[in-house]
């Protein structure tokens, strides 16, 4: 079954910029990642203090998502099991795994952090997300060498053929020291197309992903 | 006491990052679990590891936590107690 998917949106969070629909909505005036994010937080006034418990590459990716899903309730549209979350970085989860391995270097001061610990996987992204959005679909998280959109619009539109997704945000989160990028992609069947540029394919993934800002 | 409550309060909300909460906002005899701060497990075993490494106060068993990290007051008497062993 041949199915014709759209991009009904998509968020981009990079280089203190953040940006959804093609419209810059944030500039932050810090310049570390940490104090950056809590400005956007502030900014958008998302109130939700689990928030602040987060380890960086899922504020970054929670953000990303509730950017894109702003003013959406794909609960609502599609039920709690019709929304996937397809996502995938470089780094997996090691700029957490980083700071745990500090916090038990030492034997003689050994007291790991259990808030730490439970973000040493890069999945707990999706987990925060779901959780937030009342999202219980198809969720896998790759760990691959860059962005790769091929692997992204063959995976993503086999569940849709498969009708084992309604819809699905899909993109890279990544978080590595000071490095940071995040794309995330809403894909559903339905959308407004704009500009030529929300067809679910390879070369306008690339496009916005591509994006300078 | 108040002294070690008031400590305690600055403690929890810098080992559990409550950013948005204030000493002032937590109660010392509200539960600190469910209502109160709705604090979860991991927040629980953070609790634990804070008692441990700022005040030497272990904690074995799961039914001695639940007395130990009932409020921000049982927190202090604990710790006392465990002081004058």
């Amino acid at each position: 079954m041949s199915v014709s998917l759209h991009i009904s949106n998509f968020c981009l969070i990079r280089n203190n910029h953040v940006m959804a629909g093609k419209h810059l909505l944030f500039t932050g005036k810090e310049i570390a990642f940490q104090d950056f994010i809590k400005e956007a937080y502030q900014h958008f006034k998302i109130g939700y203090p689990k928030f602040y418990k987060m380890d960086n590459l899922s504020k970054l990716g929670f953000m990303a998502a509730e950017l894109l899903l702003k003013d959406r309730d794909l609960n609502r549209d599609y039920g709690k099991d019709g929304t996937g979350i397809i996502l995938a970085n470089a780094a997996a989860s090691l700029d957490t795994d980083r700071n745990y391995q500090i916090s038990i270097n030492d034997r003689n001061n050994y007291f790991p952090s259990p808030s730490v610990f439970v973000y040493t996987l890069p999945n707990i992204l999706m987990g925060e997300i779901s959780i937030r959005h009342h999202l219980f679909g198809e969720n896998a998280f790759f760990i691959q060498k860059k962005f790769d959109s091929l692997f992204m619009v063959e995976y993503v539109t086999q569940l849709f053929e498969k009708q084992i997704v309604a819809c699905c945000i899909t993109g890279w989160v990544e978080m590595d020291a000071d490095q940071y990028d995040a794309v995330l992609f809403l894909v559903e069947k339905t959308g407004q197309l704009n500009d030529g540029i929300t067809i679910f394919n390879v070369r306008n993934i690339d496009d916005i992903y591509c994006l300078k800002i | 006491m108040e002294e070690l409550i008031q400590n305690l309060k600055h403690e929890i909300i810098e080992s559990l990052n409550l950013e948005d909460m204030t000493p002032d906002q937590i109660e010392s005899d509200t539960p600190l679990f469910v209502e109160g701060l709705g604090l979860d497990s991991i927040d629980a075993l953070e609790l634990i590891v804070l008692l441990e490494k700022k005040y030497g106060l272990k904690i074995d068993t799961a039914e001695e936590g639940k007395k130990v990290l009932y409020s921000v007051r049982t927190m202090a008497e604990n710790i006392i107690r465990h002081r004058n062993q």
